[in-house]
């Protein structure tokens, strides 16, 4: 047994662990929760990286916990798709914990500040383990690990509009994760086992059977719940806006992006596409859906004068995106959409930092009070544009090459009408960011105000954000090159 | 008819069961009457698990002389792990509902949504 064997149970133990030790080593010193947290995080981005490059290199990795051999024991399984969400939610990870301490102390009331970190990892973990589990009952235990330890995230703030925030996440939460177990019970009562890749081959027998429709069900509902698809988004902007600055950045930009891992990972490699399309309408009832979310989070987010439910609008139809592209079912879309899970994170991960300076600085979330704010954080504001723009889907932004990937891929499969739909949301994003734009670079501040710049331990993981926006963005060949791989795997349906 | 009603009597009892929690946690006013809600909405999907570990004439998973068929225990073990996230889950709702009483005043939704309009949640 070595330690590079065990890399894939070491993604997830090892930001475990940390939970575990930061109470603790809290008490010691408080200045150690941070240190850990950080440290923790940035191994398990480290241990990511490693897997995905050996992923590309030799092919899928399968762990086997205590050496049980699957479907009897519990698998852990790196392929092409989730070797590549690995990474981006491990780096936003990283990213943020860097970010917090200034944010966290500022935000979080003293006595508190250890078990934020505490939670902030268990969050990490339950995002990790959801990636990487290849066992369906292992993926509810995570989910519903990192969905506790979301309340608790967002309920950890001052402000007591947080905690009824926290609450209705809660109750939906649940009936979300309730109705994903009621799916795996279903599905294990008629093929006897847990394991996606052997729920794989046994599923296509029994495609017809009522309980199999029941689970696929109950698995749809669920997850778009817990993704936030448009009409079951009503849990996310509450959430969003009054959630401490790092912790609306983290759920922003990772925890809907696992969500729709796990929609991708169930409704394409344990049921097929051919059940998608032949067997139920799932992916024209997605197409639809989809493009409803697009529309509507955009002209809802146009609607908005606060600015952190702003983003949050913005981010239902950016999951509109990554649903309508994986739905059109061809590998160019499927590409583009897994495309979007990272540059989402990236730009929506960006933005949220940004604003989260702004507030530190500040306090205002008020849209009309930006006003000469390009002047006093030209730097925060730089990378708030930078975000913006890649929201809009500017060329040379990572926003552009998702969305270019999404209508190639539209045309592709014949379904060019989905080309106005991407168009007119990116009309109104540029609507909705402009208004803020305009503000904070046209207009001038009442009181003429001096250079007050964000501390650079929130400055510099922000600016790192944004400059991903642009290299990726530039220099799109390493994503795109694996999300077609997995796109191809994906559509396949192998594992 | 009677077949389809008695012959799969665990699931009538899941469904309606699960059912009368749901409407507890969409309709109830109080916050705790909602948890209550979600509380039942959960037992009924333990209960549902249970059932379908039935084996018609087996006996319990112990190895002994003369058993022919063993119940299968995995999806109690599953339901298990279900039930320590269903208390946690509760624990965290009740913490959370004892703060919301403390900031507002109140466990009631309408009139914390009403506080809610009335000031910005600061």
């Amino acid at each position: 047994m070595n330690l590079v064997e065990n890399f894939p149970a070491l993604v997830v133990i090892v930001p475990l662990i940390s939970a575990v030790l930061i109470p603790p080593a809290g008490r010691i010193s408080k200045a150690f929760a941070w240190y850990i947290a950080v440290t923790a995080s940035a191994l398990s981005f480290a241990i990511s990286g490693f897997l995905l490059n050996s992923v590309l290199k030799t092919g899928r990795i399968s762990y086997w916990f205590g050496n049980w051999e699957p479907p009897w024991g519990i698998e852990y399984a790196v392929d092409y798709l989730n070797g590549f969400v690995l990474v981006v939610v491990s780096f936003i990870a990283f990213v943020v914990s860097v970010y917090a301490k200034k944010s966290v102390e500022d935000e979080i009331p003293e006595n508190k500040i250890t078990f934020f970190y505490s939670a902030y990892m268990l969050l990490v973990t339950g995002l990790l383990g959801i990636i990487i589990t290849a066992d369906i009952f292992n993926l509810y235990v995570f989910i519903e690990i990192s969905s506790l330890s979301g309340y608790t995230l967002i309920a950890s703030g001052r402000r007591k509009a947080a905690l009824v925030a926290s609450y209705n996440y809660l109750i939906l939460g649940t009936v979300a994760a309730t109705f994903i177990l009621l799916g795996i019970g279903h599905l294990y009562m008629v093929t006897g086992t847990l394991n996606m890749a052997d729920l794989a081959e046994r599923l296509p027998q029994l495609y017809h059977s009522k309980v199999v429709l029941t689970a696929f069900a109950f698995f749809t509902v669920g997850l778009s719940l817990k993704l936030a698809l448009f009409p079951l988004h009503i849990w996310m902007p509450n959430a969003y806006t009054y959630a401490p600055s790092a912790v609306s950045a983290i759920l922003a930009a990772t925890g809907t992006k696992v969500g729709a891992y796990a929609l991708l990972r169930i409704m394409f490699t344990v049921f097929k596409l051919d059940f998608d399309i032949h067997v139920v309408p799932f992916t024209k009832i997605m197409l639809v859906l989809s493009s409803v979310a697009i529309i509507m989070g955009s002209v809802l987010a146009v609607a908005q004068t606060n600015i952190k439910r702003m983003l949050a609008y913005s981010s239902v139809g950016q999951i509109g995106y990554i649903v309508l592209g994986a739905s059109l079912a061809g590998e160019t879309a499927m590409a583009g959409s897994l495309l979007h899970i990272l540059n989402h994170a990236l730009m929506k991960g960006t933005l949220f930092l940004a604003v989260g300076a702004m507030v530190y600085r500040t306090g205002i979330e008020d849209i009309s009070e930006l006003r000469g704010m390009g002047r006093k954080m030209p730097l925060t504001m730089a990378a708030f544009t930078i975000g913006a723009f890649s929201m809009i889907g500017v060329p040379l932004t990572v926003g552009f090459v998702s969305k270019w990937y999404i209508a190639l891929g539209a045309l592709e499969t014949g379904m060019w009408y989905f080309v106005p739909v991407i168009l007119i949301s990116s009309l109104l994003t540029a609507v909705y960011f402009w208004r803020i734009i305009e503000n904070i670079y046209f207009k001038s501040a009442e009181h003429a105000g001096q250079v007050f710049e964000a501390p650079a331990g929130m400055l510099v993981p922000t600016l790192l954000m944004a400059g991903l926006c642009i290299f990726f963005g530039t220099a799109a060949s390493l994503p795109v090159s694996v999300a077609q791989k997995a796109a191809k795997m994906l559509l396949a349906g192998v594992m | 008819m009677i077949e389809l009603i008695l012959g799969k009597y665990n699931y009538w009892i899941y469904i309606t069961l699960m059912m009368i929690g749901f409407y507890a946690m969409i309709s109830k006013n109080n916050l705790i009457k909602k948890i209550i809600g979600m509380n039942i909405f959960q037992t009924a999907v333990f209960l549902f698990y249970i059932s379908i570990g039935k084996v018609s004439g087996g006996t319990a998973p112990i190895v002994w002389d003369g058993a022919v068929r063993y119940e299968n225990p995995l999806p109690h073990v599953l339901i298990l792990t279900a039930i320590v996230v269903s208390v946690s889950t509760t624990a965290v709702a009740f913490a959370l509902i004892i703060r919301i009483n403390r900031a507002y005043g109140t466990i009631e939704e309408d009139r914390i949504l009403e506080i809610n309009r009335q000031g910005t949640g600061e």
